[in-house]
């Protein structure tokens, strides 16, 4: 199709005939538009018969020149274009006639702004009250299905507790290792102005008992578990699973969600120690190495930190389990039909189920201080 | 119906395999497409139709075979052949428009990567296509997720239709469509292949449609092409499989209404 010759207008004498000639396609669509914003009024005739190729990006600048109407009429009378040269003309100058003109772009100025950040408040008020909501029905399905163990269902809660469990332990294990040793690091460093680098340990074990054991491992379950729960169950939303599931009058939050939490909540604690251990282990590595702090004596500090330092970390870690999941299953079922949802509501439940950790363990850190844990 | 400009084969499949596995979906399969015909392509669920057309614009790697246009070999390795794609459009099954772009921006992208217009230039001719489908002008600013399984259908011709293809790949246009859509998107299928020269390759279960568009029908089976040739001669094919499609409760009332549609003509 590639045409050799631009199409060009040519006025004729009598300055109210135009005349085309060459390749009206759309390779030439530049140059052929500058020609016709050349002309300043409609001409009345146009010539047609000069015209080698012609598609139908050539025929939408003929029509925008003499308008739809006048085309349809120059083409029907013009007997000596081939049938389906007029056939093309035709229906071009139809759905040109009566087309209208696109609707304006949404433009962003500040009123926008505004409004935008207006409805992001509003949208936020509701989500929370929707999240509320969803944890009461989580939790009431949770009730209903305790008093009959027919419809507790092991392979399921297996099969999430494998895949968000054991298959996170090798990334939770090695990112608290490599916290574990950076604190450490710290510790010997800032501790060590004041002489009391050996007191590194007392900050590795306090830090990891009391806190980023669980918070590490709430936050590495918030990116990798809260998102995939949003994107299966999102995904079946998408192709009507879950419709399906609630017109065979199954309930999708007893078979899709609570196996999803539950597992979590079993998890997320044993994830939880196996992290203490991994930071304790690195924190160890880099005390020992670098400190010089014999392994019996880091034994020891640790076994002298009082139980309920541990306790109070691990303690969170099934209400952080709980919202993780509650959360990323809530985003699928809100995710609709498009590709688009879907990542709009995998990257919300994300954010979400990390914002939510942190703020509840900077609530339970408050708490726990107060009540002199 | 039949153009009578310039026939000839304008795409030649011959001696083409696939196999998945060892289910085999072709074996040594010929099929040609002539110039300025619609071809329906027909087969029982599985017989791969899907997988030919796939083959055919190089979306899937076939086994063994070879595709001519015009004559010369495509050659798909890599990515399809950009002498292919430069001439074709594809419409999907299920639409596959670009979910996060506007209707007037999904027609847009091909004009403005590939024929290289500014904005403005793109999406006046976005809004030829639009209107070509049938579609109002309104709809231009929308988003896929808003529009109906018709207006969905619509919207990607008129997107395969954005850089003035001479060859149409549709895949089972009509499916989920009520009948009056339908029926207003065979119509338009034959406008515009009348106004366009368009030679199309159209993969359907729709009786109806076959019936109203096709030129040639091949029937896809046991990983050949069973028979191919103007409706009326398929459907009288000495085969069990091929009366039961074309004869079947179904068949036949498609059969009658086209008849009484030739009739009253």
């Amino acid at each position: 199709m590639a045409g050799t010759e631009p199409g060009q207008l040519q006025r004729a004498d009598d300055g109210q005939t135009l005349r085309a000639t060459g390749d009206w396609t759309l390779t030439h669509y530049s140059a052929l538009r500058r020609s016709t914003r050349a002309i300043s009024s409609a001409p009345t005739q146009v010539v047609l018969d000069g015209i080698q190729h012609l598609d139908t990006a050539g025929a939408t600048l003929l029509a925008e020149l003499v308008g739809g109407e006048r085309l349809r009429q120059i083409a029907g009378n013009s007997p000596e274009l081939p049938e389906a040269r007029r056939a093309l003309l035709i229906t071009v100058a139809n759905a040109m006639a009566d087309c209208g003109t696109l609707p304006p772009e949404t433009r962003w100025g500040p009123l926008e702004l505004l409004a935008r950040m207006g409805k992001a408040l509003t949208d936020a008020t509701a989500k929370a009250r929707l999240l509320i909501g969803f944890i009461g029905a989580v939790i009431a399905c949770a009730g209903r299905c305790l008093i009959s163990p027919r419809r507790w269902r092991f392979t399921a809660l297996l099969h999430h507790m494998e895949t968000t469990g054991l298959n996170a332990v090798p990334i939770v294990a090695l990112l608290t290792f490599a916290v574990g040793a950076v604190i450490a690091y710290l510790g010997a460093t800032v501790l060590g102005q004041f002489g009391a680098s050996v007191y590194t340990i007392d900050l590795v074990a306090y830090s990891f008992l009391r806190e980023f054991g669980v918070l590490i491992t709430a936050i590495v379950m918030a990116g990798r578990t809260a998102s995939a729960f949003t994107a299966h169950i999102g995904a079946m939303n998408a192709n009507e699973e879950l419709d399906a599931l609630r017109a065979q009058g199954l309930d999708p939050v007893e078979l899709e969600v609570l196996p999803r939490v539950l597992a979590v909540v079993l998890v997320l604690p044993m994830l939880s120690f196996i992290a203490v251990l991994a930071g304790l282990g690195g924190g160890g590595l880099i005390a020992l190495t670098v400190v010089d702090i014999p392994v019996s004596r880091f034994i020891t500090a640790i076994s002298e930190v009082p139980l309920n330092h541990f306790l109070a970390g691990l303690v969170k870690a099934p209400f952080f389990a709980f919202l993780i999941a509650v959360i990323g299953c809530l985003e699928g079922f809100k995710a609709g039909g498009s590709a688009r949802s879907v990542g709009v509501h995998t990257t919300s439940s994300v954010v979400q189920s990390i914002f939510v950790v942190i703020l509840l363990d900077a609530l339970a850190a408050m708490y726990f201080m107060e009540i002199g844990w | 119906m039949v153009m009578d400009t310039a026939r000839g084969a304008l795409i030649e499949v011959s001696g083409l395999s696939n196999r998945f596995g060892d289910h085999r979906v072709h074996e040594n399969l010929d099929l040609s497409l002539d110039k300025g015909e619609i071809l329906g392509v027909v087969g029982g669920s599985g017989s791969g139709k899907s997988v030919l057309l796939r083959s055919i614009i190089g979306l899937h790697e076939p086994n063994n075979g070879r595709i001519n246009l015009e004559g010369a070999p495509l050659d798909h390795r890599g990515a399809p052949d950009p002498r292919l794609t430069r001439r074709t459009g594809v419409l999907f099954q299920r639409g596959a428009l670009y979910s996060s772009l506007t209707l007037c921006e999904n027609i847009s992208l091909p004009l403005r990567e590939k024929a290289g217009l500014g904005k403005a230039d793109a999406e006046a001719l976005a809004l030829t296509r639009i209107r070509l489908t049938g579609l109002e002008a309104k709809t231009a600013r929308l988003y896929p997720e808003a529009l109906s399984g018709g207006m969905v259908k619509r919207a990607a011709l008129a997107r395969a239709l954005a850089l003035d293809p001479d060859l149409l790949f549709l895949d089972e246009p009509t499916a989920g469509l009520d009948p009056i859509s339908a029926a207003a998107f065979d119509e338009l299928i034959l406008t515009l292949r009348d106004a366009l020269g368009l030679t199309v390759f159209l993969v359907t279960h729709d009786l109806d449609t076959l019936h109203r568009v096709c030129d040639r029908v091949a029937v896809l089976g046991q990983g050949h092409v069973m028979t191919i040739g103007t409706l009326d001669e398929v459907a009288n094919m000495d085969d069990e499989w091929i009366r039961a499609y074309f004869h079947g409760a179904r068949g036949r009332a498609a059969m009658r209404q086209s008849s009484t549609n030739r009739e009253s003509a």
